[in-house]
């Protein structure tokens, strides 16, 4: 039951990405996202993160998603002449040329990913036989929320203050838009 | 059980779409959300490695700050892409050569 549910998840999300990334409408890829987004954070759970699949859902789904389809629907202008091809390739490689990098890249990963049972790490061995592997049954939030207070505080100090560095350039970057 | 391989092999293909996104589109948007697949694809990674460390739980502490800077890293580039379209009135990468005004 339970693999059956992942391999669901799991084949939603990469046959959506795959449609996504070959899709021409932007809107419609959005909105093709938005499903990858949720497939993503039911692999989560699977994973025994449920926090971090909550996290996921009200960060990407309620926040960066609406923030992605307010930028399209401010350059709108690119849905009507996103069909010419381009002339010159300076940035993006010609299309072949990209899936051609993407597929030697897959390969690579599903071949290391492949090999991964024959090389396990021993820290996980370790932590197999010590018994510190995460179990259904732990309160993972609760734990989460202690280490995140206690042993991870400077990660998480220094990750709030380049939250606000980040939203005080964005919103300055945005004024002097207005001014020029 | 769900091994570990099963989340690999997921996390590969979702970096792929998002590394040919990254590659071919050519809108600054849809780059932007092959970036965000990408960094889906290395949380995925974290949280699978992470199922193994109930005594410190690194791989999910730092799937949510992962989270939270690819949020902070969208809103930035999100105004950047605004100012470059009121500036060249196209957002694809191609058309945008110089960096200092005429």
């Amino acid at each position: 039951m339970e693999s059956i549910l992942f391999y669901c998840f799991a084949t939603v999300a990469v046959g959506t990405s795959f449609i996504l990334v070959s899709m021409r409408n932007i809107a419609r890829a959005l909105f093709l996202f938005f499903v990858v987004l949720f497939a993503m954070a039911g692999l989560y759970v699977f994973a025994l993160a449920d926090f971090v699949a909550l996290t996921q859902i009200l960060i990407y789904v309620g926040g960066v998603l609406v923030l992605l389809l307010f930028a399209f629907m401010l350059s709108n202008k690119e849905l009507l002449n996103q069909l010419q091809a381009g002339t010159s390739h300076f940035f993006a490689l010609p299309v072949w040329q990209a899936l051609t990098v993407a597929l030697l890249f897959l390969g690579v990963l599903l071949y290391a990913a492949l090999q991964f049972d024959r090389h396990e790490p021993q820290w996980i061995a370790a932590a197999r036989e010590a018994g510190t592997v995460i179990t259904p049954t732990d309160r993972t939030v609760q734990h989460l929320g202690i280490h995140l207070m206690t042993r991870y505080l400077l990660p998480f100090e220094v990750i709030s203050v380049l939250l606000m560095m980040a939203l005080m350039g964005a919103a300055h970057l945005a004024r002097k838009g207005g001014q020029t | 059980m769900i091994t570990l391989t099963h989340f690999l092999v997921v996390s590969a293909c979702i970096f792929a779409a998002g590394m040919y996104a990254v590659l071919a589109r050519r809108n600054a948007i849809m780059v932007l959300v092959g970036i965000e697949l990408i960094i889906n694809a290395a949380i995925l990674n974290l949280v699978a490695f992470g199922r193994y460390d109930s005594t410190h739980y690194g791989g999910q502490v730092f799937a949510v700050f992962a989270i939270v800077l690819a949020a902070a890293g969208v809103a930035v580039a999100l105004a950047i892409i605004l100012n470059v379209y009121q500036h060249y009135k196209t957002i694809n990468p191609e058309d945008i050569r110089d960096l200092k005004e005429k």
